[in-house]
């Protein structure tokens, strides 16, 4: 009980991380998964990990509600007509917002915002306002920056007021994507960059390739999670192969043997989350955004997480010199790729009654990593300290991403002279994505929020925090434990040339 | 097949024309400017030898009367361009336009197009049309970075090939210019006429040095020039930085944030539209 106690007495955390922590620590005192030896083995080992989502989860990790029917009926549970100008429009999300549970107990999907507004901008200033306060409510209630918007593929009024509001709040809330396709008007994605050369949002996600995947309804939630809207996923465990490949010594062994069955082990794990959640919590049956049909049971997925493919192909390999290290090395990369396949094909033939919206199956995630992970690459990243030129980067990753339909994406921090020339980001985003990029983020190096790994902190917030200030956001903590043992701050700045 | 000598390829850069773009350097100048921040590309290697002994990588050899460079084992270090008594580089590579199109090639989907810079590229303006016809093969645009010394308008061949250029205007002032460069601005500035009335130019730089050149009066004539020409023609001024160069002008300070600013409001005021300073 002393972690309780030490959980109370903790003066770097707000009131309402407390009371987070707390509840948190209760559902842990449970054990009420039936979980086999073999796996308790892989998680003690660090090898297979549910990234903080407690021992009886009773909710789904990742909720993305149907805004656009909120929108449309509002809600008899809460009482809300639905909004005819900007300002109950605006006031009805923001009310739903505080009831969208998930693994932070906050919405990690606030909706595509501009479409959502779109309809109620008439008078642009007022707009304007509303948009602004709209945001700066949710940077300083929603105080968990995995909270994610969405905007785009069109141009529209709404979404250019978001940007101007983003470009002038520089708030770490909400974490903001831009879907781009080829039908984006050009002004409207240099305006896009601009504003991410500011605050470091948005990032880009490639439209067709998300399409493609879910079909037009899906969202971008949490860090860069693709998922279905009206649904979510239930759980993300990861694998970490960083730890995983000490198992073995050379790669035909990793391949046919242990990988296949950490594998098999990781899918029983998720299989006995989703069936409490499912079968146990009561989750679908007393939640009244399944009563007013904002999300179904049948779009629900879940995410099967790995990181550190980077440590993994360099130790099977031997790799100690960066020429014939994973990034560098093109036998390493060629090793990463097989790793990828031989994992999306081992996942693919797992099924779960419970992931309707997958077919049954469990989608790959490349996850960004915690802030306790040390020496371990997030997903197939090259480590931070050996990336190569942008353009070997970009070429080395794309192959990636398309096993990664829930989410994969690199960052980069570009020299602040290149805000002079944001269509010079805009050509780097249209080749990657031709090249079969699915996700990119930046921001410029100049900027004090930047993004960790898949979410956004200021810099000046982990140095108080650092401090022993207490910070708003709990994002803060795991940005300051990712500075302290994965070398954020040492990303490779881009400059020209 | 035309050959060209290059001193380096750029894959990606932001600062030279319109979007992400390609940069080849070519190795020789026609000028000598006092501010030169990379006087290695001003004139071709002569095979001294003298950078033989200063390599500490075993990069070099001389082999039948030329320096072999080796990039394989090069780190990088710049050894060889400090010992060079020549302004020359013993790295610049003879290359055909197949050799710069595979670079081209490689990152093609994430560029708007080539530029050619050097050195002064347009001494090897034949091989300049040949790349830039296999440049437009690709969907891609070519922008020549000049300091218009070559009369435009007597090389049609080039100028037909090329989108658009990026003219230095070092000096407005005949002499100044001369002391600044060793040649005479006469064609620059015709060429500035030429290639706006043919919309084939994309932007003016002029280096603002303080105490060494009359900036107010450059800066007042080609704001000037470019608001008659075409307001739309971008006008760089670019900032004086002691990187790279030598001789006495080392010394010479980088100019204020309120000079800049004071000149970029005075080509505002004469009508450009578009001014940077960097």
């Amino acid at each position: 009980m002393s972690g309780i106690l030490n959980i109370i007495k903790d003066r770097t955390l707000t009131y309402e991380q407390k009371i987070v922590s707390l509840a948190r620590a209760a559902e842990n005192t449970l054990s009420v998964l039936p979980i086999s030896k073999e796996i308790q083995e892989y998680r003690r080992e660090g090898i297979i990990c549910d990234l903080n989502e407690g021992n009886a989860p009773y909710r789904p990790r990742y909720i993305v509600p149907d805004y656009e029917r909120f929108m449309r009926q509002g809600s008899e549970f809460l009482r809300l007509k639905p909004a005819r100008d900007i300002w109950e429009a605006t006031n009805n999300l923001l009310i739903l917002y505080s009831h969208v549970p998930s693994v932070t107990t906050m919405p990690v999907y606030v909706g595509n915002l501009d479409t959502l507004l779109e309809p109620f901008i008439k008078d642009e200033e007022e707009a304007y306002k509303a948009v602004r306060l709209f945001l700066m409510h949710l940077d300083r209630t929603v105080t968990d920056s995995f909270c994610h918007a969405n905007i785009g593929p069109g141009a529209t009024k709404a979404g250019r007021l978001i940007l101007r509001a983003e470009k002038e709040l520089q708030d770490a809330v909400p974490n903001l994507t831009i879907k781009y396709s080829k039908d984006t008007p050009e002004e409207f994605a240099l305006e896009a960059v601009e504003t991410a050369l500011v605050s470091a949002k948005p990032s880009f996600a490639n439209h067709e390739m998300f399409v493609n995947d879910f079909g037009i309804n899906y969202s971008i939630a949490s860090c860069y999670n693709g998922l279905p809207i009206g649904g979510g996923s239930y759980t993300l465990a990861r694998l970490v192969l960083a730890r995983l490949a000490k198992q073995s010594n050379n790669a035909g062994h990793f391949l046919e043997e242990v990988l296949p069955e950490a594998v098999s082990k990781m899918c029983e794990f998720m299989n006995q989350r989703i069936r409490f959640i499912v079968e146990e919590s009561g989750f679908f049956e007393s939640s009244f955004l399944v009563d007013e049909s904002l999300i179904y049971k049948d779009r629900f997925t879940a995410m099967f997480g790995m990181v550190g493919l980077a440590e993994c192909v360099n130790h099977l390999l031997g790799a100690k010199e960066q020429k014939d290290r994973f990034g560098h090395n093109d036998a390493a990369n060629a090793l990463g790729q097989r790793i990828i396949e031989r994992m999306h094909q081992l996942v693919s033939e797992h099924n779960n009654q419970y992931c309707k919206a997958t077919d049954g199956r469990f989608l790959l995630h490349a996850q960004v990593g915690i802030d306790t992970d040390y020496g371990i690459s997030p997903g197939c990243r090259i480590p931070i300290g050996e990336e190569p030129e942008i353009y070997e980067h970009l070429l080395q990753s794309a192959p990636f991403h398309k096993y990664f339909p829930s989410g994969i994406g690199d960052v980069f921090s570009f020299d602040e002279t290149v805000k002079r020339n944001p269509a010079y980001l805009l050509d780097i985003i249209k080749g990657g994505f031709s090249e079969g990029l699915r996700y990119i983020s930046f921001y410029a190096s100049d900027s004090d929020l930047i993004r960790i790994t898949g979410y956004l902190v200021k810099k000046s917030d982990m140095k108080a925090l650092q401090q022993g200030r207490q910070a708003l956001h709990d994002t803060v903590a795991l940005g300051l434990g990712a500075v302290q043992n994965s070398r954020i701050l040492e990303r490779k700045v881009r400059h020209n040339g | 097949m035309a050959e060209a000598l290059v001193n380096k390829i750029l894959p990606f850069s932001s600062v030279d024309g319109p979007g992400n773009r390609t940069v080849i350097f070519f190795q020789g100048c026609n000028f000598n400017c006092l501010y030169c921040h990379n006087p290695e590309t001003i004139n071709r290697c002569t095979a001294c030898g003298i950078c033989l002994d200063v390599c500490p990588a075993g990069a070099l050899r001389s082999r039948n009367g030329s320096i072999e460079w080796n990039s394989a084992n090069c780190t990088g270090c710049d050894a060889c361009l400090a010992a060079c008594p020549g302004k020359s580089s013993p790295k610049a590579v003879s290359m055909t336009v197949n050799d710069v199109m595979k670079t081209v090639e490689k990152v093609k989907p994430f560029i708007s197009g080539i530029t050619v810079s050097g050195g002064e590229c347009t001494m090897q303006k034949e091989f300049l049309a040949e790349l830039f016809e296999a440049v437009h093969k690709l969907g891609l645009t070519a922008y020549v970075d000049t300091n218009g010394y070559i009369d435009f308008s007597k090389e049609p061949e080039l100028t037909f090939a090329m989108d658009k250029a990026m003219l230095d205007i070092k000096s407005y002032d005949e002499g100044e210019h001369k002391m600044l460069t060793g040649m005479s601005n006469a064609t620059v500035l015709k060429n500035a006429e030429y290639l706006a009335n043919k919309q084939k130019l994309y932007e003016i730089r002029t280096v603002i040095v303080p105490g060494i050149l009359d900036n107010y009066r450059n800066v007042a004539e080609v704001s000037r020039l470019i608001a008659k020409l075409d307001a739309d023609i971008r006008y760089k001024l670019i900032r004086f930085r002691p990187v790279g160069v030598s001789g006495d002008i080392k010394k010479v300070g980088i100019p204020s944030d309120e000079l800049m600013a004071e000149l970029k409001k005075t080509a505002e005021k004469n009508g450009c539209r578009y001014v940077s300073v960097v």
